[in-house]
C-alpha cells in the first residue's frame, strides 16, 4: 500500500527530527503559557489618595478598595502621578465629585473607575438592594486569557503544523525525491493523502498534549467535553497541514514558505473571534468568511466557553471539513506540474 | 534484436523555448545506450520524458511496445537521477526499503532486493548508517541501488557518475556491464566523452537535436578521428 510506506517514512523521519517534533509541541505550550502568564494575572488593585471627601464616601471607597487610602493635597496628589505612585486622586470641587485619572493605562483606568462607581453606589443604595447578577455562559471568574485562549489554541496549532507541514512538502521537491517518487508508479492522491496521515498522527498527539495543558495546567475555562475540543483541533490541523502543503507548490524555497505567514496565517488571527467582528466594516467581515479559523475558532469558543456539543455547531465543522477537502484536491492537482499522469 | 524503447519525432518546449527538437530514437534491448551531450543540451530533459515523468509536446514514446507515459510501465523502469534523491534523515536501508515498497514489494523480498543491490554497489557494510553521514560518492550508489529495486527491465541513469573518483568509476561501469549481462538495457546520460566510448551505442546531442547515432568506432571512423571528442567536434558539437 503506497500511502502507508509514504506514511511510515514520514513517522521515521519526524522521529529523528528532533527539533521539529520540539517546536510542533513546546513552541505552541512555551507561547500560551506566556500569554496566560500575561493575561491571568489577578485583577489590578488601584492606589487612590484622596483629600476633603465627605465622611460617607471615604468610608465606603474604603470597603471598596484594598489599600489603604492616602490623604494628599491637589499638590502632592499630582507629584505622586507623576511618580505613578497613584493611580487616582479624588476631592471634592465646588460641591462635585473632582476624580484626577493617571490615565496612561487602560487596564488601571478602568479598575479605578469601576471601584470608585461601587463606591458611590453602595453609599447611595446600601447593601441589600445590590443587583442579582447571573452569568449565562461563563462565569464572573472568566477573565481575558479564558476568553482569548481557546482561539489562541486553536491559532497555534494551526500555525505550527502550517510550518512544518509545508516545509517538509517542499523539501520533499527541493531535495529531488518528488520527483524520484514521481518516476515509480505511485499516484498523486496517494502522495497526498501519505502526508495528510503521516502528519495526521503527529497533530492528533500534538492536539491532545496542548489542549490536555491548557484545560488540566493552566486551568483555562473549559464548560464542555474534552473529546470534542480535540476533534475540532484536529480537524483544524488538518486543514492547516493541506494548506500547507498546497501553498508549497508556490514557493521555491524555506524563506518563500515563511512569507506565507503574514498573509495568509496573521490575517486569521484578527478575525476569528478574538476581537468582535460585529463593528467592523462589512467587506472585512466577508474576508473573515473566507479563513478557516474563524469556524474553527468559533466551535472551539463555543464547546470551552458555552459548554455547546459539537453538533450545536455542525456548521462550522462541516465547513472547515469543506476547506480541507478543497485544498486536499486542489493539492492533488498542483501535483500535476510535476507528472501529468 | 527487439526494440526496447521508441521515440517518434519529439519534441519538447518550456513556454518559448524548445528544448527537444525532432528527436527520433531507438534502444535495442540489453544494449548500454549512451546520450552524450554538453551541459544544457536536454539530456536530462529527455529521459525525463522517457521515464514518463514530463510529457513531450509533440510526438510519441514507446517502451516495450507500449506508449509512454504509463504508470503500469514505470514498474518495469528504474530511474536514477541526476541529483541524489535520498531522503538524508533515514538510513540507507530505510530509503531503498521505502522505494522497494513503492513499487509493492513484499517484506521479505524487500529485505532480499535490499541486499542484493547493497552488494552490487558495495555498500552492505554501510547500510544502516544515515544517508546525511554519506560521502557524494557513496550518496551517488546508494541512489543507483535505489533505482534497481524492482528489477526493472530497462534503466535509465542521468550522469551516474558524476563527482564520483575515476577508480569508482571504473568499478561502475563494471556493474553496469553486469547488469546487462543480466538482461538489463542500460540508457545513460553522460558529459563526459571518454566514458561514452564504453556505451554499445551512442547518441550525441547538442541544443535539442540529435546529432549523430551509432556505435562508438563507426562515429569515430565515419568522421577519420581517433577520439569521440573529436567526433563530436567534426559533427557539428563545436559549432554554436
Ligand atoms: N523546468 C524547466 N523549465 C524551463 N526550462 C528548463 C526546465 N528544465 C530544463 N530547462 C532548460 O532546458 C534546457 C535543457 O536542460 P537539461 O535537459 O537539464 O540539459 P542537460 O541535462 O543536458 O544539462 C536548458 O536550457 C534548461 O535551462
Ligand atoms: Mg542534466
Amino acid at each position: 500500500m503506497n500511502v502507508m510506506a509514504v506514511v511510515k517514512r514520514i513517522a521515521q523521519q519526524f522521529i529523528r527530527d528532533k527539533r521539529s517534533l520540539a517546536l510542533l509541541v513546546i513552541a505552541p505550550i512555551l507561547v500560551i503559557t506566556l500569554i496566560w502568564l500575561v493575561l491571568d494575572g489577578n485583577e489590578y488593585e488601584p492606589e487612590i489618595a484622596i483629600d476633603d471627601l465627605p465622611a460617607p464616601l471615604e468610608e465606603s471607597i474604603q470597603e471598596e478598595s484594598v489599600h489603604n487610602l492616602k490623604e494628599m493635597s491637589e499638590e502632592e496628589a499630582k507629584q505622586a502621578l507623576q511618580q505613578s505612585n497613584i493611580d487616582a486622586f479624588l476631592t471634592t470641587k465646588n460641591d462635585a465629585l473632582y476624580i484626577l485619572l493617571e490615565g496612561s493605562d487602560a487596564t488601571a483606568n478602568s479598575a479605578t473607575l469601576q471601584t470608585i462607581q461601587a463606591a458611590i453606589q453602595m453609599m447611595n443604595n446600601g447593601i441589600e438592594q445590590e443587583p442579582v447578577i447571573e452569568y449565562y455562559y461563563g462565569s464572573d471568574q472568566l477573565n481575558l486569557f479564558d476568553q482569548v485562549g481557546s482561539v489562541l489554541i486553536g491559532f497555534f496549532i494551526f500555525f505550527f503544523v502550517f510550518i512544518i507541514g509545508g516545509i517538509s512538502f517542499l523539501r520533499e521537491r527541493t531535495q529531488g525525491t518528488l520527483e524520484k517518487l514521481l518516476s515509480t508508479p505511485i499516484k498523486r492522491w496517494e502522495i497526498v493523502f501519505g502526508y495528510l496521515i503521516g502528519f495526521g498522527i503527529f497533530t492528533i498527539l500534538q492536539a491532545l498534549i496542548i489542549a490536555s495543558y491548557s484545560v488540566y495546567v493552566l486551568d483555562i475555562y473549559m464548560a464542555g467535553d474534552f473529546w470534542q475540543l480535540l476533534l475540532v483541533t484536529f480537524l483544524l490541523a488538518i486543514t492547516a497541514l493541506s494548506l500547507a502543503t498546497l501553498l508549497s507548490a508556490f514557493a521555491n524555497n524555506e524563506f518563500q514558505m515563511m512569507q506565507f505567514i503574514p498573509l495568509v496565517i496573521i490575517p486569521q488571527v484578527f478575525f476569528s473571534g478574538m476581537f468582535p467582528l460585529e463593528s467592523l466594516a462589512e467587506w472585512l467581515q466577508v474576508l473573515s468568511k473566507l479563513m478557516p479559523l474563524t469556524y474553527g475558532a468559533n466551535a472551539m469558543q463555543a464547546i470551552m466557553l458555552k459548554g455547546q456539543n459539537i453538533w450545536d455547531v455542525w456548521q462550522d465543522i462541516v465547513i472547515v471539513f469543506g476547506f480541507a477537502a478543497i485544498f486536499i484536491v486542489l493539492n492533488i492537482f498542483a501535483l500535476k506540474k510535476h507528472r501529468r499522469l | 534484436m527487439s526494440k526496447i524503447l521508441e521515440m517518434n519525432e519529439i519534441a519538447l518546449s518550456f513556454g518559448k523555448e524548445k528544448v527537444l527538437k525532432d528527436i527520433n530514437l531507438s534502444v535495442d534491448s540489453g544494449e548500454i545506450f549512451g546520450l552524450l551531450g554538453p551541459s544544457g543540451a536536454g539530456k536530462t530533459t529527455l529521459v525525463k520524458v522517457i521515464v514518463g515523468i514530463l510529457e513531450a509536446t509533440k510526438g510519441s514514446v514507446w517502451v516495450q511496445g507500449k506508449k509512454m507515459p504509463s504508470l503500469e510501465l514505470m514498474k518495469s523502469i528504474g530511474y536514477m537521477s541526476q541529483s541524489d534523491a535520498l531522503y538524508q534523515e533515514l538510513s540507507a536501508k530505510e530509503n531503498l526499503a521505502f522505494f522497494a515498497a513503492l513499487y509493492g514489494l513484499k517484506k521479505k523480498e524487500r529485505e532480499e532486493v535490499i541486499n542484493k543491490a547493497a552488494n552490487i554497489v558495495n555498500l552492505s557494510k554501510e547500510l544502516n548508517k544515515e544517508v546525511r553521514h554519506y560521502s557524494g560518492g557513496m550518496k551517488r550508489r546508494l541512489s543507483l541501488a535505489a533505482s534497481l529495486m524492482h528489477s526493472p527491465g530497462l534503466l535509465i541513469l542521468d550522469e551516474p557518475t558524476v563527482g564520483i573518483d575515476p577508480l569508482l568509476r571504473q568499478s561502475i561501469w563494471d556493474e553496469f556491464h553486469k547488469l546487462k549481462e543480466s538482461g538489463i538495457t542500460i540508457i545513460v546520460t553522460t558529459h563526459v566523452m571518454d566514458e561514452a566510448d564504453k556505451c554499445d551505442r551512442l547518441a550525441m546531442l547538442r541544443d535539442g537535436s540529435i546529432i549523430a547515432c551509432n556505435t562508438p568506432e563507426k562515429l569515430k571512423a565515419e568522421q577519420g578521428v581517433e577520439s569521440i571528442e573529436a567526433a563530436f567536434l567534426a559533427y557539428g558539437g563545436g559549432a554554436q
